[in-house]
């Protein structure tokens, strides 16, 4: 299956390098990437606009499917994404106070403040998560992060009911997209990303004994603090990565280790793999579909991936005897 | 010998948690008191506690009257009932779906109500009572699809939560579609829809809000026990003499139909649903369902919230929903890091 996957995600991939306002053959766009001709218009739209977009949705996509993957193993809540944990709502509000106080206007520009957002609001989230009595126990991880998001919302809005110009360029950073960002972008944070990704990859044991439960994993010798660190560690570090090159996407983070848990039954270690793989194959997919659906305009990818992502939860958790995690 | 200690040390338990309950609730009625006479008697046009009594009870001026009747009180008597809309309505999805994320405006529900008013606005151009219209619609609509997409042999609550979410996925982002399209002051007259505000307070419109809450919270009230005993579980629930499919869904209906009112009235004021129950349920410990607390947190959140919405910042005026998220979200966070986890809600998460 994971060989399948991977086919999957080239053949996204090379649509996406393919398929536009301007359709380019597949041996144009080999072309076009191996000798590339400056006069050649096909080529420039490949290289300029396409290759960027496609290696933004790739980074963007793996980084959300593992951090989904993890979130939801280590709060053991089916609905956890990155949305949960106070993520995009710490990474948004950087980014409201970056254009209003600090006039960012490019996504570019925007790299660092969702950084630093994504990264303290999950510290936050972790520090009031876990202490108090009882260690951070999924629960007080779910609700710590949903009210963190509560108060940050109220923030931004705050900002921008009274804030016209930063409301008019913070709207179309909100949906989440894939484009307008360069590959000097996607080398800044890219570091980053890889790290947090090898965590990720090595966590699959940890998450293991954790869905067994706290006493249970303890008792199996596991450390049940250094696994919740090392996972809390690799979330920052992917939604953060993310949420700096697309913007807060919802759903991908939660939608692919659901998919992915089709595939591979309920050991995380495989889990991760699928998601993955399956992140960005979800988000080109979506990103290529936004820009038929709608010629010779575009639609977002994050408005895209919500509503095509949708159907297949819904359909999903109607078709299986659904369990919680 | 045991027997009876051990009885005894129920009895003890029971009467503790009993007098525990009856301090919070007395504190949190105080409260509400405290924040009511403050928010009639502050404004631009201040009035003293004894003035503010002398015109409720009919003796005012002209401008006073106007001050007072038409202007602070309504915005204060719609506060407080569409809190306990919101409140109450969250505490029941929480529980009935055994997910303190389960709130009705984490599912859709209240999204869905959103959208439909947001498009009213937007692209409808419409305003008023026809946008609360759209609103009550679209919320009753979208949790009919949620529960019809979710029924099969029985409602089950994961399953219901779940398809909640995505409904609330397409919900958001057919809004974020509408918002980035347009004009960007009619976005921003949507954006203060979509955070809730008390500002149009009509008595007319508190009338039909007043009504209908009349009509559900006795309904739910009988109900109630019913809730309590699904909380142990649907097998034991079933074994007590519970209908369970029935109660499920006449509960879900009656907490759908308080959150379409809600809603409709004042806009989804952002997160009273989701923080209300989880903090009456750590400021009363073991209480179970906590309804009666949790909508008297409701209304201290949203009165407090609109007080300082009016008067903290200055010359700046926010909707009310602006403020809800800080001033609750930091004491849930707060009482998070104090007090023990809650037994029950943490059962159920497992």
């Amino acid at each position: 299956m994971l060989v399948v996957l991977v086919i999957v995600l080239g053949g996204v991939v090379l649509l996406s390098l393919a398929v536009g306002a301007r359709g380019i053959a597949p041996g144009a766009v080999l072309d076009a990437i191996l000798s590339p001709v400056l006069s050649n218009n096909d080529h420039m739209v490949v290289r300029d606009l396409r290759v960027p977009r496609t290696v933004i949705g790739l980074l963007a996509g793996a980084a959300l499917g593992l951090a989904g993957a993890i979130m939801q193993g280590v709060t053991r809540n089916p609905l956890a994404d990155p949305g949960l944990l106070g993520v995009n709502a710490g990474a948004s509000l950087a980014v409201v106070v970056g254009i209003s106080f600090f006039g960012a206007t490019q996504p570019g520009g925007f790299v660092w403040f969702a950084f630093a957002g994504a990264a303290a609001a999950t510290a936050v989230v972790y520090a009031i998560g876990s202490s108090g009595r009882g260690g951070a126990t999924p629960i007080k991880l779910a609700l710590s992060g949903a009210a963190l998001t509560a108060a940050l919302t109220s923030v931004i809005t705050l900002i921008l009911v009274t804030d016209l110009d930063t409301l008019n360029l913070y709207r179309f950073w909100a949906v989440g997209s894939l484009v307008g960002r360069d590959l000097g972008t996607a080398a800044v944070v890219l570091p980053f990303l890889l790290v947090g990704a090898v965590l990720a990859l090595l966590s699959g044991p940890g998450l293991n004994l954790l869905a067994l439960g706290d006493d249970l994993a303890r008792g199996l010798g596991q450390s049940v603090l250094r696994a919740r660190i090392a996972s809390a560690l690799a979330i920052v570090l992917l939604c953060g990565s993310a949420t700096a090159l697309a913007g807060p996407l919802v759903f991908v983070g939660l939608v692919v280790p659901h998919l992915a848990r089709r595939f591979s039954g309920s050991d995380y270690r495989w889990i991760l793999a699928y998601s993955l793989l399956l992140g960005p194959v979800l988000l080109i997919a979506a990103d290529v579909l936004g820009r038929l659906i709608a010629l010779p305009g575009e639609i977002e990818a994050g408005l895209v991936v919500a509503f095509l992502g949708a159907p297949v939860l819904i359909a999903f958790a109607r078709r299986s005897t659904v369990t919680s995690l | 010998m045991t027997g009876v200690a051990t009885r005894t040390g129920v009895r003890d338990l029971r009467s503790r948690r009993g007098r525990r309950r009856g301090a919070v609730i007395g504190v949190l009625i105080a409260l509400v008191l405290a924040i009511a006479v403050a928010s009639l008697c502050v404004g631009a046009y201040p009035l003293g506690p004894a003035d503010v009594a002398r015109v409720l009870a009919g003796g005012g001026e002209g401008r006073e009257n106007f001050v007072v009747l038409t202007l602070r009180a309504p915005r204060l008597v719609l506060g407080m009932l569409t809190a306990v809309c919101f409140a109450v309505a969250g505490a029941i999805f929480q529980t009935l779906l055994r997910n303190p994320l389960a709130s009705p405006d984490v599912i859709g529900v209240s999204g869905g109500a959103s959208f439909a008013a947001v498009f009213a606005i937007l692209i409808l151009g419409l305003g008023g009572l026809a946008v609360s219209l759209f609103a009550f619609a679209g919320a009753l609509l979208v949790a009919a699809a949620i529960y019809l997409l979710s029924a099969r042999g029985g409602l089950n609550g994961f399953r219901f939560v779940l398809i909640g979410i995505g409904v609330a996925f397409m919900v958001n982002a057919s809004l974020n579609f509408m918002i980035t399209r347009a004009d960007v002051r009619e976005a921003r007259d949507a954006l203060v829809w979509l955070v809730g505000s008390l500002g149009s307070a009509r008595w007319s419109e508190i009338a039909l809000v007043a009504a209908s809450v009349v009509v559900l919270l006795p309904l739910i009230a009988v109900f109630a026990p019913q809730l309590r005993m699904l909380q142990l579980g649907d097998d034991t629930a079933a074994a007590l003499g519970v209908r369970v499919a029935r109660s499920r869904l006449v509960l879900l209906v009656l907490a759908v139909a308080l959150v379409a009112v809600g809603t409709a009235a004042v806009g989804p004021i952002a997160f009273v649903a989701f923080v209300s129950a989880p903090i009456a349920r750590r400021l009363v410990p073991g209480a179970g369902l906590a309804l009666i607390p949790s909508a008297l947190v409701g209304i201290v959140i949203v009165t407090l919230s609109d007080f300082a919405a009016q008067h903290l910042l200055g010359d700046v005026h926010v909707p009310v929903g602006v403020i809800t998220g800080v001033v609750g979200a930091p004491y849930l966070l707060w009482l998070l890091t104090t007090t023990t986890t809650n037994h029950t809600t943490n059962r159920s998460q497992s």
